[in-house]
């Protein structure tokens, strides 16, 4: 395998700081062991070792290409067709980047939500319904109900009730991306994953996100990719910082960002880089 | 001479290419028109054509465009579909790809007579189906599955990648996100494929002139079952088409009113491929804002 030497020589063990969670309220849900991410030649990932903490929030941040997105891709086999990934990625004690797991399934309980909100060409309500319909999921009142309290969850209900018919395409933004969130979490996952969610929206759309997540995470377990480091400060209990290709530092946000142990994620936190 | 002149002068010409463009065109549709127009009536569109008297209409030849034009789709679009959707949504970019893109290149710049004369060949000399629709079907479906397998894959390009890796995030298969995500969305567009392509099939004579045939036997058009020979449904019957029609009155009509129908047809022609060119746009609209419901 191509291994790029320049990176090594910068990169010295020493310099890491990755904890290990015991926090008994909230038990590892998943994991990554020696995780190595390949576009063709190209080595993206040199290594993802990570627990995240069921019921929390994560953020991972870095610089750009610093390996976070195509990290949290791999989550959930999302990179299957795009990237080589090597390693074991641990859901429940299963390990889901194996030939003979039902992706299909497992995307069903590790959703993800991406950078650009990319509602289908279709009515509010069937951008939710859709999905549920085809596993079988057919009675009017269930579908109804399912649609009302996952839109309630992503905070999205009150402006769009009347309008479910509508085409979601006419939606802004900011309720582009809650229905996202919403035709996520309607299937019910344990996992959301999410790529940079507000990276498109205004102030105040990122706002009203940023309150759907914290909400949301009673029922689910959020790993989010973002640039905005505030963002990060304001919702995640753990953070992981990524740099050309590695975590560096992961621990709780706090630590993260008041005393961090790497002096390169100093230097980032504090907009010194990146 | 500075660059602000040499802006305009550049603007200029380019207006007055694209002036010239609109220009030719509008003549040719025009003297088509004008002298094709006044030949319309409704007897002229309905009744059978007569070989020395004038006075001959064009229904069947219009009836038979019509039917091939739909048995030539119904044969090609489903082939066409299937292509496109294994092209672009699955197909990775290797030499059996590439062997199939280069396939289809080259078939679509067959010229349309290569077409006719492999199909009377093959369809109407090897296979024994004669002088026939379902030949001329066949010729057709030669000459539109690559434009139409083009046109399709170009649809579903317009369907961002976005959606795809929407539908998968959500669990579904490729298979569906490809069948409830990616065709709805791109329906409108790929039926304003079939439309336009719809136009190119029903003005084609040469693929037609050796497979279809150049006559126009008459039909019983209160006979719809397709085994009787005068049925208008039958595919086995020979069938010259309008564009078929308008060659052969041409090359070697001798009714005395031969150049009136030769213009009355070519009118009707043009007016058919008018109403396609419109109703694709009019119907691509309509059914994107159905089926988004916007």
């Amino acid at each position: 395998m191509f291994v790029n030497n320049d990176v090594k020589k910068t990169m010295d063990m020493e310099d890491r700081h990755v904890i290990k969670l015991s926090d008994p309220d909230h038990p590892v849900i998943l994991s990554t062991e020696d995780l190595h991410v390949y576009y063709g030649q190209k080595e993206a990932l040199f290594e993802g070792d990570l627990e995240f903490a069921s019921n929390q929030i994560t953020a991972l941040i870095g610089p750009s290409g610093s390996g976070k997105s195509t990290y949290l891709r791999s989550l959930n086999r999302m990179n299957d067709r795009i990237a080589t990934v090597t390693g074991k990625i641990m859901y429940r004690g299963v390990d889901i980047n194996q030939p003979d797991i039902d992706v299909y399934e497992m995307r069903r309980r590790v959703g993800m939500v991406f950078q650009r909100p990319n509602p289908f060409a279709k009515s509010i309500y069937d951008n939710i319904a859709f999905a549920l319909r085809l596993r079988g999921v057919t009675g009017k009142h269930e579908l109804d109900e399912i649609v009302e309290t996952s839109l309630k969850q992503a905070a999205l209900w009150d402006q769009v009730k009347d309008d479910l018919k509508k085409s979601a395409l006419a939606l802004s933004g900011g309720q582009a991306q809650r229905l996202c969130i919403a035709r996520a979490i309607a299937i019910k996952p344990d996992i959301l994953l999410l790529d940079e969610p507000a990276s498109a929206l205004d102030p105040v759309s990122t706002g009203q996100l940023e309150d759907t997540l914290l909400s949301l995470k009673e029922n689910y377990t959020i790993i989010i990719v973002t640039h905005n480091m505030q963002q990060a400060a304001r919702i995640s209990e753990y953070t992981a910082f990524f740099n050309q290709g590695r975590v560096l530092e992961y621990d709780t946000t706090s630590h993260i960002f008041t005393n961090p142990s790497v002096q390169v994620t100093s230097d980032y936190v504090s907009g010194n880089f990146g | 001479m500075n660059s602000k002149t040499q802006n305009k002068v550049a603007i200029g010409s380019l207006y007055g290419i694209a002036g010239l463009v609109v220009l030719i065109l509008l003549a040719l549709l025009g003297y088509i028109l004008v002298s094709g127009v006044p030949q319309l009536s409704w007897h002229f569109l309905t009744a059978p054509g007569k070989a020395f008297l004038k006075g001959g209409g064009v229904g069947i030849q219009l009836f038979n465009s019509f039917y091939l034009l739909i048995l030539a789709m119904l044969i090609s679009f489903p082939i066409a579909l299937g292509a496109a959707i294994y092209l672009y949504e699955y197909a990775k970019d290797n030499w059996l790809t590439t062997t199939i893109r280069t396939a289809i290149e080259i078939l679509s710049s067959l010229p349309s007579v290569v077409v006719g004369l492999f199909g009377f060949l093959f369809f109407v000399v090897k296979l024994h189906l004669g002088f026939s629709i379902l030949s001329g079907a066949f010729a057709l479906t030669f000459f539109n599955l690559p434009l139409l397998t083009r046109s399709i894959e170009d649809s579903l390009r317009t369907v961002s990648d976005v959606q795809r890796e929407g539908g998968l995030a959500l669990g579904l298969s490729r298979w569906e996100t490809v069948t409830r995500v990616i065709l709805p969305a791109a329906v409108p567009s790929i039926l304003t494929g079939v439309i336009l392509s719809a136009g190119r099939v029903f003005g084609e004579a040469a693929a037609l002139i050796y497979t279809a045939g150049q006559s126009a036997p008459a039909l019983n058009f209160t006979d719809w079952n397709p085994f009787n020979i005068s049925s208008p449904l039958n595919p086995m019957r020979p069938a010259e088409t309008l564009a078929v029609h308008i060659w052969k009155i041409n090359s070697e009509g001798i009714m005395p009113d031969a150049k009136a129908i030769s213009s009355g047809s070519s009118a009707v022609l043009v007016i058919a491929i008018l109403l396609f060119n419109f109703a694709a746009r009019y119907l691509g609209k309509r059914l994107y804002k159905r089926l988004t419901s916007a």
